[in-house]
C-alpha cells in the first residue's frame, strides 16, 4: 500500500513511464541482496539448527539421529562450558575497560593543540586495521620471555606471559588493548571536538575546576559515542577467536569461540557444536539489539 | 585556541605533547619491531638481549619466497662464487636453495597464499561494493515496508561470531564441494562484507541531494540512467571508502579461511602462523611473511584516514 508513493515525481508524467518503474527498480536492487543474504547466511543456520537436535559427528558416515533437546541439556549442565562463559566474561570485562582507559586517556590528550595531530592520529589508528591473527603471531614474538622486546624493556627477566595460566589471559586483553585502543580513542574524538567550545568558556568564567568541567559537561556530552564504542567492542570481545587461539593453548584462555572450534573441528561432535552455536547465537543477537538501538539514538540526533 | 594563555595552561598543554609522543612510541613499538625483525640476519633476531642496532638485509625474504633446505655441507668456493647475489645470502645463513634436477628454483608455500588473499579479497570487495551500492540506493531512495527490518537483518548477519556461521557453512560447502576453492571463500567474504557495504554506502548516498536525480529525471533521463550518470559518480568517494574497508576486512580474516581451506585456496592468515609450528622458528622469515602481508593495509590505512571513523561505526558517525 505504501509501495505506491514512492517518489516525489508525478506518477503520470513523461518521465516515470519512461524506462522501468520505480517499483521494479528497487526490487532489482534490493531483492538480490536479500536473496543472497538468506540463501548463505539463514539458510546455514536453519541447517545447523536441525542438526542441533541430531547425535551427528561430520568425521563419520554415520547417519544423523534425531535426539531432541539432549544436547541443550548436556550443554547447560556442562561445568566445564560455564568455565568457558566465565573466561570469556573476564576477557570481555578487562579487554574493554582497558580500551576504554587507554582509548579515552589518549582522545582527551590528543583533544589540544597538539603540533601534527592528524599524522599522529593516522599513525594511532594503525594497529586496529592490522589481521587479528597476524597480530597474535607477532606479540608472541614480543611475549617471548628469554629474546623478547617486552620483558626487556620492562626488565622483567624471565617473565612467563603466556606460558603462565594465569597471566596468559591478561596478555591477550593487553595485545587487545593494544590493537582496539585506536578504536575507542578514534570515537572519543569525534564526541570530543563535537562538545560546544562555548560551554567550556562558560565554564571558566564561572570559574568550575577541572574535575567539575569533565565529569559535568565532557563526560555526560560524550558519553553516548563512547557507549557505541563499548557495546561494539564488547560484541567483538564476545566472539574473540583468532588472536587467543594463536597466542596460547591455555585452558584458561579457551573463550567460547575456541571451545565451540574445537567442538566443531577437533573433536567432531557437530550435533553438539551447531546447539552450542545457537546458544552462543542467542546471547550475540540480543547485545546486537542494544547496538542497534543505540546507533539509530544517535544517529538521529 | 584563545590567545591568553595562563602559565599553567601551558605547562599543561607541553605534558600533554610529551605523553602524545611517548603514548605515541609505544604503540607504533610493536610494529617497528615486526618490520626491523623482517630485515635481521637470522642470528640475530633471538639475541639476548634484543639487537636493536644492525645492517639490515633483505635475506628475510628471499627464504620467504623460495624453497630452502638445512646446508649438510658448506658449498665449495666455486659453487658459493658461481651463485647469484641472493642465493648467497642464503648460504651465508647456513641454509640453502632447493633446485630441481634442471636447475630451476622453487617458490616457497608463501606466494601462492599472497595471491590467493589477493584474488579472493578484491573479487569479494568487488561483488560486495557492487551489490551494496545498489541495494543501498535502493533503501535510499525508495520507501519499503519493513525498511528498518530489513535494514536490521542485513547488519545482523554481519554481526554473528564466524565460527557459528562456519559450522552449517562447511557441511554445505562439503556436500557441494566448495571446501577449499577461491569461490567458497569469495561468497562467504561477500556476505560477510555485505551488510558493512550497505550501511556504509546508505550514509554516503543519502548525503547526495534527491533534486540532482530530479533535475536529470526532468532532462528525460530515466532512473537508470539517472542512477549510473548522476548518482555513482557523485558516490565515487564513498564507494572508493566502501571498497578500501570490504578489502582490508577480507584481505584480514582468519577463522572462515582456517575452517573452509587447507592448501589450494589458503589466504595468507592461516597460513603465516602455521609456519611458527614447533621447535624454533625463524623469526626472520616469519616477519618479513608478516610485514609484506601487513603493508597493503598501511597503505590504505593511510589513505583513509579522513573516512575510518565512519566507516568503524556504520556510517553512524560522521566527521
Amino acid at each position: 500500500m505504501t509501495t505506491l508513493t514512492m517518489t516525489r515525481l508525478d506518477p503520470q508524467s513523461r518521465a516515470a513511464r519512461r524506462g522501468m518503474s520505480d517499483i521494479s527498480i528497487r526490487n532489482l536492487f534490493i531483492i538480490p541482496t536479500i536473496l543472497f543474504l538468506i540463501i548463505f547466511n539463514i539458510f546455514p543456520l536453519l541447517y545447523s539448527l536441525y542438526y542441533s537436535f541430531t547425535d551427528f559427528r561430520a568425521s563419520t558416515n554415520a547417519p544423523a539421529n534425531w535426539v531432541g533437546l539432549a544436547n541443550y541439556r548436556e550443554l547447560l549442565n556442562d561445568p566445564f562450558i560455564w568455565t568457558n562463559f566465565a573466561i570469556t566474561a573476564k576477557y570481555v570485562i578487562v579487554s574493554v575497560a582497558g580500551q576504554v582507559i587507554v582509548g579515552f586517556g589518549v582522545a582527551m590528550l590528543l583533544n589540544r593543540d597538539i603540533p601534527f595531530k592528524g599524522l599522529i592520529t593516522t599513525l594511532l589508528l594503525l594497529p586496529m586495521m592490522l589481521s587479528m591473527a597476524v597480530v597474535g603471531l607477532f606479540w608472541k614474538l614480543l611475549y617471548d620471555p628469554s629474546f623478547g622486546i617486552i620483558n626487556y624493556a620492562l626488565g622483567l627477566g624471565r617473565f612467563e606471559w603466556l606460558s603462565d595460566p594465569d597471566m596468559a589471559l591478561y596478555a591477550v586483553a593487553i595485545t587487545d588493548i593494544w590493537m582496539w585502543s585506536p578504536f575507542v580513542m578514534l570515537l572519543s574524538l569525534a564526541g570530543l571536538s563535537a562538545v560546544p567550545k562555548h560551554l567550556y568558556e562558560a565554564a571558566a568564567i564561572d570559574r568550575a575546576g577541572p574535575l567539575y568541567t569533565f565529569f559535568r559537561i565532557t563526560l555526560p556530552l560524550v558519553a553516548p559515542i563512547l557507549m557505541i564504542a563499548i557495546i561494539f567492542r564488547t560484541m567483538e570481545a564476545f566472539k574473540t577467536f583468532d588472536i587467543a587461539y594463536i597466542m596460547t593453548s591455555q585452558p584458561t584462555t579457551e573463550m567460547i569461540a575456541i571451545r565451540l572450534y574445537k567442538m566443531a573441528f577437533q573433536e567432531w561432535q557437530t550435533g553438539m557444536s551447531c546447539a552450542f552455536a545457537y546458544i552462543v547465537l542467542i546471547m550475540v543477537v540480543a547485545i546486537t539489539n542494544i547496538y542497534v538501538k543505540y546507533l539509530n539514538k544517535v544517529k538521529e540526533r | 585556541m584563545a590567545a591568553v594563555q595562563t602559565t599553567s595552561e601551558r605547562a599543561l598543554n607541553k605534558v600533554a605533547i610529551i605523553s602524545v609522543l611517548i603514548v605515541t612510541i609505544i604503540f607504533l613499538a610493536p610494529i617497528y619491531w615486526i618490520v626491523s625483525t623482517s630485515f635481521k640476519p637470522r642470528h640475530l633476531a633471538t639475541t639476548v638481549p634484543p639487537t636493536i642496532v644492525f645492517e639490515p638485509e633483505i635475506s628475510p625474504f628471499v627464504k620467504l619466497t623460495l624453497r630452502r633446505s638445512q646446508l649438510r655441507e658448506q658449498p665449495t668456493p666455486e659453487e658459493y662464487t658461481a651463485a647469484p647475489w641472493w642465493e648467497r645470502l642464503v648460504f651465508d645463513g647456513g641454509e640453502k636453495i632447493v633446485r630441481s634436477g634442471r636447475g630451476e628454483v622453487q617458490l616457497s608455500g608463501y606466494p601462492s597464499r599472497f595471491v590467493n588473499s589477493l584474488i579472493i579479497a578484491i573479487t569479494s570487495t568487488i561483488l560486495a561494493v557492487a551489490m551494496g551500492t545498489i541495494t543501498a540506493y535502493g533503501f535510499s531512495r525508495f520507501k519499503m515496508p519493513g525498511e528498518q527490518d530489513w535494514l536490521f537483518f542485513i547488519l545482523s548477519t554481519r554481526m554473528l561470531p564466524p565460527v557459528v556461521v562456519a559450522i552449517p557453512m562447511f557441511l554445505m560447502y562439503r556436500v557441494v564441494g566448495l571446501n577449499d576453492t577461491h569461490v567458497g571463500l569469495i561468497i562467504l567474504y561477500t556476505a560477510f562484507n555485505l551488510s558493512f557495504s550497505v550501511w556504509l554506502m546508505k550514509g554516503f548516498i543519502d548525503e547526495i541531494p534527491k533534486e540532482y536525480e530530479e533535475a536529470a529525471l526532468v532532462d528525460g533521463y530515466t532512473r537508470m540512467e539517472a542512477f549510473f550518470k548522476v548518482v555513482l559518480p557523485e558516490a565515487a568517494t564513498g564507494i572508493a571508502a566502501t571498497a578500501v574497508f570490504c578489502f582490508i576486512t577480507a584481505w584480514n580474516e582468519y577463522a572462515f579461511a582456517l575452517i573452509m581451506t587447507r592448501r589450494d585456496a589458503q589466504t595468507a592468515p592461516p597460513f603465516i602462523p602455521s609456519q611458527v609450528g614447533s621447535g624454533l622458528p625463524d623469526w626472520t622469515v616469519i616477519a618479513a611473511g608478516t610485514f609484506l602481508f601487513l603493508l597493503p593495509v598501511a597503505i590504505f590505512t593511510f589513505l583513509l584516514r579522513n573516512h575510518l571513523l565512519r566507516g568503524m561505526s556504520f556510517g553512524a558517525i560522521r566527521k
